[in-house]
C-alpha cells in the first residue's frame, strides 16, 4: 500500500508518552467513554492546526481533569480550585503573546470559581475558557453540581435536584452573555460526531480570536460522565442529547462580537513610576563581587515584635546589596498577640521557592519561636536570640549561637517596639554579610512613622555598642 | 487500502467509536486487553473511507491511527 498515509493519528500537541504512571504511559487516565479525553484530544488538535503550541500554556484545573499537564506538550501551570480565569490574568500581563488556555469543569468554574470567571469574562480579559460541563462533580465521586438538572439524583442529591431547596441549573453561557466584554460565547456538546465536529469549530474559533487579540472567549461543552451517571458510554451520550441540549442548556451561540483589545498602558516600563516607586532607596540591581553564601532566615516572635519588620528589613538591606531577595510571612489572625514569623532568603542566584524549611540563620524573638524552629537550623548554622526574653540557651551545639538582650537595648532607648531594629543590626555587625550602613539606610525604607527614624538610628548605634563591649564584632 | 490501526492496549472498549462509523467498520471483539478491556478491532476493509469520525470521537489520544489514500 505504497500510496496510504496517515490522516489522523496522535496529536503533536500532546506528549508521546504520559510520565504520571510507571506503566501504561500510552492511556490517559480518564474512565471509559469519558468525554475530556475527546474534548482534549480537540484542543490539542486545533493548537496544532493554528501552529500556536510553543506559545500555549495550559491551565489544568482541581477535578478530573487535573493531571492535564501531563498530556499537554505546552507550558502549563496546576491552578488552585475555580481560579485559572484570575491565573490567565496573571499570565496575561506578563506574556503579552502566550496564548493562554483555562481549561475548567463545572465544579471548579461554576461552583468555586464562579468569582473568577465573571470578572475576567467582565474585564474582556484576552483569554479562552474552555467548560466542561458535566453536570456533576465528577472526581470526587458523583455529587450535585451548579448544573445539575432538577430531577437528577446524585450522590448529594438522592431524591433528585430540587428547585426549592437546591435552586436551578445555572447556564453559564446565559450568564456570561449578560456581560458586554466577552468577545464570543458558544455552547455545544460531544454527544454526537456531528456535535463533535461542531466544538472543534467552536473551540478553533475561540482559539483564533485569542490569536488575533480579539478578546475574552468561552466554549462551554456538555461532556459525558457515564461513571457518576452509571451510564455506558453511548447512553451517556443519548442522554446530553435527549435531556441537556433541549431546554436546559441550549446549543448556540450566545456572543460573537469581536472586542478590539487595547494595550494596557501598564505593561509598559513607565520612567515616572520606576520614579515613583523606587525614590526613596537607591537599589542596585547588580552585584558582581564575588560569589555569596545564600542566607536562608527564619525570623520568628510573637505579633507586634516587628518580626515581619525585620524580615522587610533584611529584605530591603539584601536588594541594596544586589541580592536576589524573597520575603515570605506567616501569621494568624491576630494584630497582636500571636505568633508570627517571617522567611527571607537572600541569595546572589534567582529563588524558585521563598518557603524557608530550614534556615541557616535563626532569629529567635521569644521562648516559643527557639522551640518551634530551634532543631530546623542546619549545621553550623547561626541562632541569634533575644536574650531579654528567651529564657534557655540552645540545645543545639553544632550552630553559633549569639544572645543579644534586645529588648532591653531597645527599652533603654525608650523605643520597646524596636527589639527587631537590635537583632537585624547584631545579625548584620556579628555575620557582616550586609553592611550595617546599609540597613541604616533602609531603616527609613521600612518604618512607617518617619518620626521614629533618629530613634531607630540611634538604637542602631547603642547596639554596636553592646556588641563592641562584649566583643561580639 | 484506506483502514484503521488499532493500538489495542490503549483502548478502553466504550465502543463510542463503533457508533461514530458511518459504515460499520468497527466492532467491540471478545477478548481482552492489558487493561482488561475488550477492546474494538477494524473489519472494515474495504468500506473505511478514512473520514476520521472514529479517530475525533475517541477520548483516547493514541488508540487509533486513520490511514487514507487522500493526500492529507
Amino acid at each position: 500500500m505504497p500510496d496510504v498515509q496517515i490522516q489522523y493519528s496522535k496529536s503533536a500537541s500532546m506528549y508521546q508518552l504520559f510520565f504520571r504512571k510507571e506503566n501504561d504511559q500510552k492511556t490517559t487516565h480518564y474512565c471509559p467513554g469519558c468525554g475530556h479525553g475527546t474534548a482534549q484530544k480537540l484542543i490539542a488538535s486545533v493548537i496544532d492546526e493554528l501552529a500556536i503550541q510553543d506559545r500555549t500554556v495550559f491551565l489544568s484545573p482541581v477535578g478530573c481533569s487535573v493531571f492535564s499537564y501531563y498530556y499537554f506538550d505546552t507550558g502549563n501551570i496546576q491552578c488552585s480550585h475555580g481560579r485559572a480565569p484570575a491565573v490567565a490574568t496573571g499570565i496575561r500581563r506578563t506574556l503579552s503573546d502566550a496564548i493562554i488556555i483555562a481549561y475548567q469543569g463545572d465544579g471548579d468554574l461554576a461552583g468555586i470559581g464562579m468569582t473568577e470567571i465573571v470578572h475576567a469574562a467582565n474585564r474582556g480579559e484576552n483569554i479562552t475558557v474552555f467548560f466542561i460541563n458535566n453536570a456533576i462533580y465528577g472526581m470526587t465521586g458523583g455529587q450535585m453540581a451548579p448544573t445539575t438538572p432538577i430531577g437528577v439524583k446524585t450522590l448529594t442529591t438522592p431524591e433528585g435536584r430540587s428547585k426549592s431547596r437546591d435552586g436551578n441549573p445555572i447556564g453559564m453561557c446565559e450568564l456570561l452573555a449578560s456581560l458586554q466584554a466577552p468577545a464570543y460565547i458558544e455552547r455545544c456538546s460531544l454527544s454526537t460526531p456531528k456535535q463533535v465536529l461542531r466544538t472543534r469549530l467552536a473551540i478553533k474559533k475561540a482559539l483564533d480570536y485569542q490569536v488575533r487579540k480579539k478578546g475574552f472567549s468561552f466554549v462551554e461543552i456538555l461532556s459525558p460522565c457515564p461513571t457518576n451517571w452509571r451510564m455506558s458510554p453511548l447512553d451517556a451520550r443519548a442522554w446530553i442529547a435527549g435531556e441537556l441540549e433541549g431546554d436546559i442548556f441550549p446549543l448556540k451561540c450566545f456572543r460573537d462580537v469581536p472586542q478590539e483589545i487595547q494595550p494596557d498602558s501598564l505593561s509598559v516600563i513607565r520612567p515616572d513610576i520606576v520614579t515613583l516607586l523606587t525614590k526613596d532607596s537607591i537599589l542596585k540591581t547588580s552585584y558582581d563581587g564575588p560569589p555569596r553564601a545564600p542566607k536562608y532566615i527564619k525570623i520568628a516572635g510573637f505579633g507586634g515584635q516587628g518580626v515581619l519588620s525585620a524580615g522587610e528589613l533584611v529584605a530591603f538591606s539584601a536588594l541594596e546589596e544586589g541580592f536576589n531577595v524573597s520575603w515570605l510571612p506567616s501569621y494568624g489572625p491576630e494584630m497582636r498577640g500571636g505568633s508570627a514569623n517571617a522567611s527571607v532568603i537572600c541569595s546572589d542566584e534567582p529563588i524558585g521557592s521563598p518557603v524557608v524549611d530550614c534556615p541557616n540563620v535563626l532569629i529567635a524573638m521569644n521562648n516559643p519561636s527557639l522551640e518551634l524552629f530551634e532543631n530546623s537550623v542546619t549545621n553550623n548554622g547561626i541562632i541569634v536570640l533575644n536574650s531579654s526574653l528567651v529564657e534557655r540557651k540552645p540545645r543545639r551545639t553544632d550552630v553559633k549561637t549569639y544572645a543579644i538582650p534586645a529588648t532591653d537595648i531597645a527599652k533603654k532607648a525608650g523605643l520597646v517596639s524596636a527589639a527587631n531594629v537590635v537583632m537585624i543590626t547584631a545579625l548584620a555587625a556579628i555575620t557582616g554579610f550586609l553592611h550595617v550602613s546599609t540597613v541604616k539606610h533602609s531603616i527609613g525604607n521600612v518604618l512607617r512613622k518617619k518620626l521614629y527614624t533618629d530613634k531607630n538610628l540611634e538604637i542602631v548605634e547603642n547596639t554596636l555598642s553592646y556588641l563592641r563591649e562584649k566583643e561580639m564584632m | 487500502m484506506n483502514h484503521v490501526e488499532i493500538h489495542r492496549d490503549e483502548c478502553k472498549g466504550c465502543a463510542v467509536c463503533v457508533a461514530a462509523c458511518p459504515h460499520g467498520c468497527l466492532v467491540i471483539g471478545d477478548t481482552l486487553n492489558l487493561m482488561g478491556y475488550q477492546y474494538v478491532e477494524f473489519v472494515g476493509n474495504d468500506r473505511c473511507t478514512a473520514c476520521g469520525l472514529c479517530f475525533t470521537v475517541c477520548p483516547e489520544p493514541g488508540a487509533l491511527v486513520v490511514y487514507g489514500m487522500k493526500k492529507v
